[in-house]
């Protein structure tokens, strides 16, 4: 497909990459010529300079043969106005980035209005996952597939679970109806086969349906359920989403922010959430605020470094779920390794979110990715694949598909009419099914990519 | 930097060669000539060094413009090298130094030559020799590009090195279909071409090897005397041809793609096809005028194969210019410097920056008068980015270094200073044949082997701009740090 993507900072970039290693064709426009430069030289795409709102810029970057038109700048306003401007000229799908919580209210009255087919509001998805989290905080990251039925869990390897320094086919007993998908250790990560033998603190990916999860970490003595009470710290616009959203689930919610006119409009908008005015670096703040009683910590401040130190500072002090908000991405492989929990990054959750429309757009053209997403920093992904009866897998048994696997990629659950099944070598893929794979192999397309040649 | 990349490349390189010479192997059997052993062990050697370099896939992928440019300026070495050996092996140059000469003046399309008669050689051979020009022309790399799946700026750093022009334009968003596209172009040319050259009656071995000269603008014949024995209808169409090889490939593009208004308005292509048409007048009249030819039609026939020959950088002759009067020579000397269009096969500085670098002094000028003026540098309509303005001016100073440099010592051999200054013209330009001494009917053997190794180097930098062959050879390319 041709994309036109508007806007060259961070999410542009990622999405721009991303899908162009995809194979699709790629325009991108920025004002800025200056930063095109830099980007022609890393990413096989065409940039063109200009305001992307003007029809004559989009003309040259040939709108009128583009499927897609992605505006992701820094302004609401032009965003839509990019949309609104696309779809008079041509026919192709548009995407915004809005993420004005005023506007947030009118987002469905704007889409249909405009003809946008997806807007997508970073600060209140980031939420959306983050909240995710602290009902079920003993898992690292969550992504959930097949409508939310299946989900991918990863977790800490404690020793207290007693499941380190064994081959994984001696757990197969204790793993019933779930399966490990990835092991990261270190710089590496694995797709583990039968022989792989688990260490304590190894970070360990599960795919399960989601009940069975909840019972695996049961068994496991973790606690599977919801935080009863968050600690934010700063409270800008995600933290505004995420105390509304967690105030909906009944947890009790505090709010640490430095601004005073902010903290009123806070307090207005959010009468259940008690809000302090303070500096989240302030310990005497913190320590008044109930940092050490708090079940979660969640670091939202504009500041990386500064939501790192708050987060390394928890982790010392207290046993509580922490999540902490990172912005920049070129370190994210170091903050990986401090081990403080969930991160989140709401540049990849943004850009993840268009991806997978992006994708399920082409299914409807011939291709069948349904869902996909990032284990491990862009290195493993996690793909659903609709199977058409036309495949070369279907009807096939997953001892006689296992033979003709390429490397370092797993089967891991197949939806067979809604059923979750954990497959196990005499199941099989009929036509109609969705699988999900598990691999560091990147650029898969279609199911019959699974194949080695 | 990183090497275990830059040996991949070199490595695929040689591969590639090694694969495109085997068609040479086909004619010597064709033809049942020894030479065939020649080749063959050669087209060997280099799957051999290839699959060598090449080892494993490299993990480490980095790969930013200084690793394309080495990548690049090696890997025009590493082919001229191991395509000068069928020359050695077979017999047909003997000395080394001389081989090289011929093969690199073959890669980077120059055309010049250290051979007086190339008659008695092997047809073989001969072929290579014409190949060699049809691989050169759009780029050994770029062809390697449409093969190989690499992604990120890898494509993009070295289509920068390898293609000609102050700035590379995609034509298509994914560099490789445009390389795939820029050689469905070339070889769809080149076949009308053969085919237009085989309905004149022309021998096919002819046929081919004219038409890859013609479409590398290389300029190697198979006939002691250049072109002046055939045709004038076959000299007609390689004129023809010449002319449509030296134009931007972008223009074949819009006119492929429904948008020909787009590529008559080039201002490259309007300003290449002017310089063509007022060289050829002047040249027509001034010969016409002192008697050379009979009529106005022959004058203007041979005038216009000559110009479109030198400023396509092509190097073909169907008579000898070098006896022609004074303002006509001086004429294509000029015209040597010009060049063809960037994103073509030719050489030279290339019309393109030639339209630049004068709308750079009409700004000046006018910032003369308006000393508080801003104006900004235009073609097509759209300002030209300061950078490449700026890499244009620094291109043009480096481009005159070298030159200068190269006729200093190309002077130690003690010949006459037309035929050092046209002699380092027509290689550093990729042209071939230049004036007095090393003109149409003479070659490039009156010099000794020291100053051919510094025409070798003049070739490769011109036909990669330069930089890559100066990047090559700086310190801080090879520091670590």
């Amino acid at each position: 497909m041709r994309i036109i993507i508007i806007g060259c900072g961070k999410v542009g970039r990622t999405l721009a990459q991303q899908l162009s290693e995809e194979n699709h064709d790629i325009v991108i426009v920025d004002t800025n010529s200056k930063k095109l430069q830099e980007f022609n030289e890393e990413v096989d795409a065409i940039c063109v300079a200009g305001n992307g709102a003007s029809i004559s810029v989009l003309e040259e970057a040939g709108i009128d043969v583009a499927d897609v038109l992605i505006a992701v700048t820094g302004s609401d306003e032009l965003n839509l106005l990019c949309c609104l401007v696309a779809r008079k000229v041509s026919q192709c799908r548009t995407i915004a980035r809005v993420r004005n919580p005023v506007y947030q209210k009118d987002i469905n009255f704007i889409k249909e209005s405009m003809g946008i087919s997806m807007i997508i509001n970073p600060e209140y998805t980031t939420a959306k996952e983050i909240a995710m989290l602290l009902r079920f905080p003993s898992a690292i990251q969550i992504d959930t597939f097949a409508g939310g039925s299946v989900q991918i869990v990863k977790f800490k390897l404690l020793p207290e679970f007693g499941m380190s320094g064994q081959p994984m086919y001696k757990l197969a007993d204790r793993l019933p109806k779930v399966l490990i998908c990835a092991v990261e250790r270190d710089e590496m990560i694995a797709i583990p086969r039968g022989d792989f033998v688990l260490q304590d603190n190894d970070l360990v990916s599960i795919v399960a349906a989601q009940e069975d999860c909840q019972r695996f970490f049961r068994d496991l003595g973790l606690s599977t359920r919801p935080v009863k009470n968050a600690l934010i710290v700063g409270g800008g616009t995600l933290g505004y989403y995420l105390a509304q959203q967690l105030g909906e689930s009944k947890i009790d919610v505090r709010i640490v922010e430095r601004d005073r006119s902010r903290c009123e409009l806070l307090c207005e908008t959010l009468p259940a959430v008690s809000v302090i005015n303070g500096d989240g670096s302030d310990r005497k703040i913190l320590l008044q605020s109930g940092f050490l009683s708090a079940q979660a910590i969640v670091s939202l401040t504009p500041i990386d470094e500064e939501n790192i130190f708050l987060a390394q500072f928890a982790k010392d002090r207290t046993k509580a779920k922490l999540v902490t908000k990172v912005n920049r991405l070129a370190f994210d492989s170091i903050i990986q390794k401090l081990d403080i929990g969930s991160v989140v990054y709401p540049k990849y959750i943004t850009a993840d979110n268009i991806l997978q429309y992006v994708r399920a757009m082409q299914n409807e053209v011939g291709g069948s990715v349904q869902t996909l997403c990032h284990i491990l920093d862009n290195r493993a992904e996690a793909l659903e694949f609709s199977v058409k009866p036309d495949s070369l897998v279907a009807n096939m048994t997953l001892a006689q598909l296992s033979r003709r696997l390429k490397k370092d990629l797993l089967v891991c659950s197949i939806n067979h009419n809604g059923n979750v099944i954990i497959p196990k070598g005499q199941d099989s893929i009929q036509p109609g099914d969705t699988v999900i794979i598990v691999t560091t192999q990147k650029g898969l397309q279609d199911i019959n990519d699974i194949l080695a040649r | 930097m990183n090497y275990s990349i830059i040996r991949y490349i070199v490595g695929m390189t040689l591969i590639l060669e090694g694969a495109l010479m085997a068609l040479s192997c086909i004619v010597a059997v064709i033809y049942g000539e020894p030479a065939f052993w020649a080749l063959a062990v050669t087209v060997l050697a280099c799957v051999v060094l290839g699959l060598l370099l090449r080892g494993k896939r490299p993990v480490n992928r980095v790969f930013f413009t200084r690793e394309g440019f080495v990548a690049v300026a090696l890997s025009w070495l590493a082919i001229s090298v191991m395509g000068a050996v069928p020359f050695v092996l077979s017999g047909a140059i003997p000395d080394p130094v001389q081989a090289l000469f011929e093969a690199v003046s073959g890669f980077t399309t120059t055309g010049a030559s250290i051979l007086s008669e190339v008659e008695p050689l092997p047809k073989s051979i001969l072929f290579w020799r014409s190949f060699t020009h049809w691989i050169g022309g759009m780029g050994v790399l770029v062809f390697l590009l449409t093969l190989l799946p690499m992604s990120g700026g890898f494509h993009m750093s070295l289509m920068k090195a390898e293609s000609p022009g102050p700035s590379v334009s995609r034509l298509v968003p994914k560099v490789q279909t445009t390389a795939k596209i820029l050689y469905c172009i070339y070889v769809g040319m080149t076949v009308i071409e053969v085919c237009l050259l085989l309905l004149g009656r022309m021998p096919l071995f002819d046929a081919l090897t004219l038409s890859f000269g013609t479409a590398g603008t290389g300029g190697f014949g198979v006939r002691n005397d250049s072109i002046a024995s055939y045709s004038v209808y076959h000299q007609v169409v390689i004129t023809i041809f010449m002319i449509l090889f030296g134009v931007n490939f972008n223009a074949y593009f819009f006119i492929l793609f429904h948008r020909a208004a787009a590529a008559f308005k080039m201002e490259e292509v309007r300003a290449y096809l002017g310089i063509i048409l007022a060289a050829i007048l002047i040249v027509t009249f001034n010969v016409w005028h002192y008697g050379l030819f009979g009529s106005l039609s022959k004058a203007f026939q041979q005038a216009a194969f000559q110009v479109a020959s030198i400023i396509t950088t092509t190097g073909y002759s169907t008579v000898d210019f070098n006896l022609w009067p004074e303002m006509s020579r001086t004429m294509l000397v000029m015209i040597m410097f010009i060049g063809a269009c960037s994103g073509s096969t030719g050489g030279g500085i290339k019309v393109s920056r030639i339209v630049i670098l004068f709308k750079t002094i009409r700004k000046e000028i006018w910032t003369y008068i308006h000393p508080d003026g801003v104006t900004k540098v235009r073609v097509d309509g759209k300002s030209v980015d300061h950078e490449v303005v700026r890499a244009t001016n620094v291109f043009f100073a480096a481009y005159f270094a070298v030159f200068s440099i190269s006729v200093l010592l190309l002077s130690i051999d003690n010949l006459d200073a037309v035929t050092n200054f046209t002699a380092v013209a027509a290689t550093l330009n990729n042209i071939g044949p230049g004036l007095s001494l090393v003109g149409p009917s003479t070659n490039y053997s009156v010099y000794s082997s020291r100053s051919l190794l510094v025409m070798i180097f003049d070739m490769l930098a011109g036909r990669l701009e330069l930089f890559p062959l100066l990047v090559l050879l700086a310190r801080n390319t090879w520091k670590n740090f």
